[in-house]
């Protein structure tokens, strides 16, 4: 362990703000993704138990 | 009848044996083999990239020392580079599954390159936001019009171009080649953001690992450098596995192994 506690660990040496600003973006973005193909893959099945398999024209 | 096999060619119902005999490359090209395989291998992937995750986070941010000319702020290297890295490969694997899709017609290869364009995008994006973030404090500026900076967000644009591209054409067959087309340009931006840092003069640092000379930086920084790139490796098959059975289920729902894949649970 490099850092002295956990003061120390949240600054940064100073540049808590970029850094933790690209922690968070990048784990804020891979949720999204995530989150996003789920929900897709949930609204296929959702749309076939409503309409079967006709193509709906303003979901697709 | 696509096989060359003279026997099979003048009888209609010849034994498929000698078929029997040879490797089946194409076998996981068909959409129906290759659903359940990669489905199968999501959650294995998925596993992965949260221990590499985690490990490369734990090095990274717990173990590696502070830069001597850079103080803490170097460790948003843990993220920028592999998120760079990342946005290039996929690029370059983006291109070549469209094209492949363009030449032998295949539709799960032009699918393929279709799942690999958001993620792509993404991770161009990420890098262009850690390294803008990396940039205020090391060089005084969020952006700069050089080389690196704009190939980078051209990459961007590419992506953009892309999926607009595939969106906008109704018949995905179409938009799969018109897509392929767009990607096989786009693929020389892509030496161009590698070798930026060589060819112009730029506030870039140049490439960070090198296969010609020893690491300039400290081992465990590299380590935790190739750590989160293992991550974002196995997040992006993951994920890209996931979005293409995803696309696989939308184009193929009129098919009965569709039909009774849809029946079941998400």
């Amino acid at each position: 362990m490099i850092w002295s506690g956990p003061e120390e660990f949240f600054a940064m040496g100073g540049y808590g703000l970029y850094v933790w600003g690209s922690v968070v973006v990048v784990a804020i973005a891979l949720v999204i993704e995530v989150s996003l193909v789920r929900q897709r893959r949930r609204a296929l099945f959702v749309q076939f138990s409503r309409n079967g398999n006709t193509h709906d024209e303003t979901q697709a | 009848m696509t096989t060359r096999d003279s026997d099979t060619y003048y009888s209609g119902n010849a034994s498929p044996s000698a078929a029997k005999h040879r490797i089946h490359w194409f076998h996981y090209a068909s959409p129906q083999t290759f659903y359940p395989l990669a489905g199968r291998l999501i959650p294995w992937f998925a596993a992965l990239a949260v221990l590499l995750g985690a490990a490369g986070m734990y090095v990274g941010f717990l173990v590696a020392p502070t830069d001597a000319q850079q103080g803490d702020a170097y460790r948003i290297i843990f993220l920028h580079v592999p998120a760079a890295w990342m946005s290039m490969f996929l690029y370059v694997v983006m291109a070549f599954w469209a094209g492949v899709g363009l030449v032998f017609n295949t539709r799960l290869s032009a699918m393929l390159a279709t799942a690999i364009a958001p993620t792509g995008a993404m991770f161009t994006f990420l890098a262009l936001w850690t390294g803008s973030l990396w940039g205020k404090p090391t060089w005084g500026t969020w952006w700069v019009w050089d080389a690196r900076l704009t190939s980078e967000l051209i990459l961007l644009f590419l992506y953009f171009g892309f999926m607009a591209l595939q969106a906008a054409i109704d018949d995905p067959r179409r938009a799969d080649r018109a897509g392929a087309v767009l990607a096989l340009v786009g693929v020389i931006n892509v030496p161009i953001i590698y070798f930026s840092v060589i060819w112009w003069n730029t506030l870039h640092q140049g490439a960070s690992i090198s296969m010609k000379s020893a690491p300039t930086m400290a081992m465990t920084m590299l380590l935790g450098m190739l750590l989160m790139a293992l991550c974002f490796w196995m997040y992006s098959i993951a994920t890209i596995l996931a979005r293409v059975r995803c696309i696989l289920l939308e184009r193929e729902r009129h098919t009965d192994w569709c039909m009774t894949e849809l029946r079941g649970t998400p």
